[in-house]
């Protein structure tokens, strides 16, 4: 036992000292712009925490999840930047973009409480493209969102004085505006995770799972399957608006072009690739989805080295790569490649059940 | 003997079938009482009006005073009726003790805040959800099951983990639909066992069942449904030698 918890130990330490060093590692490596990618990684393992919490726990399939991220991002431009004049500091916008999130999660679920499977997807995909094509014109007869050219020079996150958009030195160590972004990103992701375990092992967690397994059974357990679903699509709002608010801040610009119904895909697809419901494995498919498509960009140069010409335009051959990668997962490993003890035992009880059935043979011999 | 169950002059059409015309009954505390009649005689749309599943068209049901009807399926539970289905319903990828554990959740109040913070009022109430599972798992006697998924369980299991998460919300009356459908001899003497522990606990019992033997063996009254009316109330001996309720199962005049 305490050798079990001396390991535990170990493997924690070396897990933090491994995220400490891993963007000096990654820069070293593979150059400043795998560092920006990193943190993108985090961002998406974010929205995919969130959006596991209403596919993954609740079972309501949502095709709309990026109408989240972009309300966070709208208000993190709104309230930072010239386009209204409105300077406000980062702790003040942030928390006030995942409530909105909130909000627009509970406006979005009420409505569709009563659907389930393809009909949610349907008016959920809807939604999302009504943010986005808001976002889209809504810049006459008033200019609110500066239609599709976006709003540029928004504020970058500022720690008292200290802007992280520029860099600094630390004893020694230059400190790049992607190095104080990874910091901050990985910080408020640990913070998503704690709180997707805290949700996943409690009453609430239990609730929303017995709503996907099976709805009329949970309100007769006393459930009241209509809170719980709003509060899955808030919550996992929540998460969203978030992740938007810090995407409009790393980047300093941002469009309604940034949220298409192709993120919401994404974002869905890193769940259902990792293992849907699995913390470790939603996190496991946020960041290959998020590294693998850039990473398949090299395969221009692959090209010229192997066959003197580009044959395929790497842009195409990296979305072919990726749909093999995705259809070749779905059916070697259709639970996810880390799917949840859960899945994991219910895949191998073919032994099980075997067993089971002879013992009921054997009852009825007798 | 007070009232448990009161059920008047209750009616529910489906468009032009009347599945249950004019259908009133009472159950007293601490009682077994059976609902039994041919298929289609409206047993289970009996069972989905008290339970909030189909609002009736007509009609009062109570439970130890409070109304039933118009209340929603998780008001129903909170007030004290909890049920089974007659083709299972559990939460078929938890495991059995978690979904003993979902049937606590009316008597439990953790909330979001609650689940972040992990106070010591929370971690005491999930330490006695999870307790009072394993304890009612036992007492169905499936506790080595614990930690295997639902939908791994034999049939029979099945029928008990559905007893023991209707338990686990502490319920006044318990609704069975056709707990022993499907079991073997051993299984249903099992049932029959576990039934009558229960009583002698002090719960009542509503339920409905087509194993005649079993019905008279356990009931202290029933009553008896065709084509959605009550033909017949009373103890088993009496039920049993009413000529509209062997003209209902035979077929014939119920002159």
């Amino acid at each position: 036992m305490p050798s079990a918890r001396k390991r535990a130990w170990a493997g924690f330490v070396l897990l933090a000292v491994g995220l400490a060093v891993l963007p000096f590692l990654v820069d070293f490596g593979l150059g400043r712009t795998w560092v920006r990618l990193v943190d993108f990684a985090l961002l998406y393992v974010m929205l995919a925490l969130g959006l596991n919490i209403v596919v993954g726990y609740a079972g309501l399939l949502d095709l709309g999840y990026v109408a989240f991220y972009a309300l966070g991002a709208y208000v993190y431009a709104w309230l930072a930047s010239p386009h209204f004049g409105v300077h406000l500091p980062f702790w003040a916008i942030l928390p006030l973009g995942a409530l909105l999130a909130a909000a627009f999660g509970v406006l979005l679920g009420a409505p569709t409480l009563r659907l389930r499977g393809d009909y949610l997807a349907i008016v959920t995909l809807g939604f999302g493209e009504i943010i986005r094509i808001f976002m889209n014109n809504l810049n006459a007869p008033l200019n609110i969102t500066n239609g599709p050219q976006g709003i540029n020079l928004i504020d970058p996150l500022r720690l008292g004085d200290v802007s992280l958009a520029q860099s600094h030195v630390l004893g020694g160590i230059t400190l790049s505006a992607p190095h104080q972004y990874y910091y901050v990103f990985l910080i408020l992701t640990l913070g998503v995770v704690f709180v997707s375990m805290r949700l996943e092992d409690s009453r609430v967690g239990r609730a929303w799972v017995a709503i996907r397994e099976d709805e009329i059974a949970a309100a007769a357990m006393g459930i009241d399957t209509r809170n719980f679903k709003l509060l899955a699509f808030a919550m996992g709002a929540t998460f969203g608006g978030l992740a938007g608010g810090l995407f409009a801040s790393f980047q300093g610009f941002i469009s309604p072009e940034s949220f298409n119904l192709m993120e919401s895909i994404m974002i869905l697809c890193m769940i259902v690739l990792g293992g849907m419901g699995h913390i470790p494995g939603v996190i496991f498919g946020a960041v290959v989805l998020t590294l693998l498509p850039e990473a398949l960009r090299y395969t221009g140069d692959a090209q010229r080295a192997l066959l003197g010409r580009i044959v395929v335009d790497p842009a195409d051959l990296r979305m072919l790569l990726f749909g093999v990668a995705l259809v070749a997962v779905m059916l070697y490993r259709p639970a996810g490649l880390i799917p949840s003890a859960r899945r994991r035992r219910e895949l191998a009880a073919k032994g099980d059940v075997l067993e089971q059935e002879q013992a009921s043979l054997a009852d009825t011999a007798r | 003997m007070t009232v448990l169950l009161d059920v008047r002059h209750v009616a529910k059409a489906f468009g032009g079938i009347k599945a249950l015309s004019d259908v009133s009954f009472q159950v007293q505390a601490g009682e077994i009482f059976g609902l039994i009649g041919p298929n289609g005689a409206g047993k289970t749309t009996l069972f989905n009006a008290l339970t909030g599943l189909y609002p009736v068209d007509a009609g009062e049901m109570r439970l130890d005073g409070a109304r039933l009807d118009g209340a929603k399926p998780h008001q129903v539970l909170r007030l004290g009726l909890a049920r089974t289905f007659q083709n299972i319903r559990l939460f078929a990828h938890m495991t059995a003790l978690e979904n003993v554990m979902v049937g606590r959740h009316a008597r439990t109040r953790a909330g979001v805040l609650g689940a972040l913070l992990r106070g010591a009022a929370t971690r005491a109430e999930e330490a006695e959800t999870r307790a009072r599972a394993r304890a009612l798992l036992a007492r169905v006697g499936i506790e080595r099951h614990a930690a295997r998924l639902a939908l791994h369980l034999s049939y029979g299991d099945q029928r008990r983990l559905e007893i023991a998460r209707a338990l686990a919300s502490e319920p006044k009356l318990l609704a069975l639909d056709e707990p022993a459908a499907g079991m073997n001899l051993a299984e249903r003497v099992a049932l029959r066992e576990l039934l009558l522990q229960l009583r002698a606990d002090g719960l009542t019992l509503l339920f409905i069942e087509h194993d005649v033997k079993l019905v008279m063996d356990l009931c202290d009254r029933l009553a008896v449904l065709d084509y959605g009316v009550k033909i017949a109330e009373g103890t088993p001996d009496a039920v049993s030698r009413d000529p509209r309720v062997i003209a209902a199962y035979l077929g014939g005049d119920a002159a």
